[in-house]
């Protein structure tokens, strides 16, 4: 029987005692009342405490003080979320919420940006114009030969002639085999007949159509002719022994009386030697003809390709 | 009084300690009076008290000796916690046991403050083994003494038997 009276001891021997060596210098005794899981909390409270006031002194490798780096490595994340959290909330509220009135006010932009873009067309328009008359009045300048500025104002419904109507006519001097240009080169020639105030050009590409022309750097002569085929245009009677390489320029020669001498008709695209004497040359027409909208006429009334002398009838033969 | 009393322990350690200062042996300190009082007050006062006191023990301390503080507030925090738990688990009325705690919380005292140390400075964790133990035992035998005198004051053994006369009725 264990005596109370004395110290609450147990003693062990060493038979039975399982700590034999603290058996030997330590006696046992139940825990003391005084000691509650709450000290554990102070303990753990108290060394946290420590660690954090060490922490404010020692350095991190980077200078700042570690209690700042630690502070700032956590907050920064509880930053991150937080500010994770409010995006997602602004950005729910500003894709979802706010998007109410967006319809129409999407509806309302749409209606402006086709307006702006029909406008940008007209000004895009009116630009184009602008340079082609600009262009026009610069080869009006740069000629010395009489001309009158016209507009195309329609095409030929029939497919087969290759011709446009012009906004010129008899009343403003147009005459028929005056030559119509524009500043790419040749465009073609007045064909009866002509109103006062519109008149028929018929175009160079036309088949029925011809051009005395020239070679520009070898001088080679020829006769360009519409043909329907791509491109458009031939150099007939060009000899084989011309010197007509692709890329030549050729130009009018004038010698067919209603051309002026030197303006473009074009850019030879392929030469080779003919079965016959002449070479079969194709020729790329300098002029835009599916553009074309602003033209000149050439005034000078069309000469004879023929020697006045000859066409004068002779005294003898009366 | 008990609060009271581990301060007045605390508060006289430490002017000893600075007083005493100069007790070295080879320029290293060979006694912690503070150590002692914080062990002191965890065995007759139990867990609480001994963090308590060494806690606050250790940042004086600390602040005195004007090195990081906390690193000997957190040793001595440790160890009075420790003893104190200790203390509370097994009877130390005796002096052998007394010693062994006085001897084992200089240990652990300064393993934790120098692996502290270590850790801060960022440096090699290596414990001067000969001044430890010499410090260990001088600290326990001081404790020791320190409990001796403390129970040979008058009425200390009647208040002694009155306890033990109560926890025998309880139990």
């Amino acid at each position: 029987m264990l005596n109370c009276n004395a110290e609450f001891t147990i003693h062990f021997s060493i038979q039975h005692s399982a700590f034999s060596i603290a058996n030997a210098v330590i006696e046992l005794t139940p825990p003391r009342p005084s000691y509650r899981p709450r000290t554990g909390y102070l303990f753990l409270a108290v060394m946290v405490g420590h660690l954090i006031l060490i922490s404010a002194q020692v350095q991190s490798k980077a200078g700042v003080p570690v209690l700042e780096a630690l502070t700032f490595g956590v907050f920064s994340r509880v930053q991150l979320g937080a500010s994770g959290f409010f995006r997602g909330i602004g950005g729910t509220w500003g894709n979802y919420v706010a998007l109410r009135g967006v319809r129409s006010e999407n509806e309302t932009l749409r209606q402006q940006v086709s307006d702006l873009q029909v406008r940008l067309q007209e000004q895009r328009a009116l630009a184009v114009r602008a340079n082609q008359l600009q262009s026009l009045l610069n080869l009006k300048e740069t000629t010395t030969l009489p001309t009158l500025a016209a507009e195309v104002i329609g095409g030929n419904p029939n497919s087969g002639l290759l011709t446009v109507t012009i906004d010129r006519g008899s009343a403003d001097g147009v005459q028929p085999d005056m030559a119509v240009i524009a500043p790419q080169g040749v465009v073609g020639r007045i064909i009866g007949p002509v109103a006062s105030r519109a008149s028929r050009v018929q175009l160079i590409i036309d088949r029925n159509a011809a051009v005395g022309a020239i070679v520009e750097r070898s001088r080679a002569g020829g006769m360009v002719i519409g043909v329907e085929g791509d491109p458009p245009l031939r150099m007939d009677l060009a000899s084989n022994l011309a010197d007509v390489v692709a890329g030549d320029v050729v130009v009018a020669s004038g010698v067919d009386g209603i051309f002026p001498k030197g303006f473009v008709i074009g850019t030879v695209e392929r030469s080779e030697r003919g079965k016959n004497l002449y070479r079969d040359i194709t020729v790329r027409p300098a002029v835009n003809f599916s553009g074309l909208e602003e033209v000149l006429i050439v005034l000078s009334p069309a000469r004879s390709a023929q020697p006045e002398e000859a066409s004068k009838p002779r005294e003898g033969a009366k | 009084m008990k609060a009271a009393g581990v301060m007045l322990a605390l508060a006289g350690a430490l002017a000893l300690q600075t007083t005493l200062a100069g007790l070295t042996i080879g320029s290293t300190t060979v006694i912690n009076l503070v150590l002692v009082a914080v062990i002191y007050a965890a065995l007759a006062f139990g867990p609480v008290a001994g963090l308590l006191a060494g806690s606050a023990g250790g940042l004086v301390q600390d602040a005195l000796a004007g090195g990081i503080i906390g690193v000997g507030g957190f040793s001595k925090t440790l160890v009075g916690f420790v003893v104190g738990v200790l203390g509370a688990q097994f009877i130390v009325a005796h002096a052998l046991p007394r010693i062994l705690m006085f001897f084992a919380g200089t240990i652990i005292h300064e393993l934790c403050y120098q692996a502290l140390y270590a850790l801060v400075e960022s440096k090699a964790f290596r414990v001067a083994w000969s001044p430890t133990l010499m410090q260990a035992a001088i600290n326990s035998v001081i404790g020791v003494l320190v409990f001796m005198i403390i129970e040979s004051a008058p009425g200390v053994a009647q208040r002694r038997r009155a306890r033990s006369a109560t926890l025998g009725r309880r139990y």
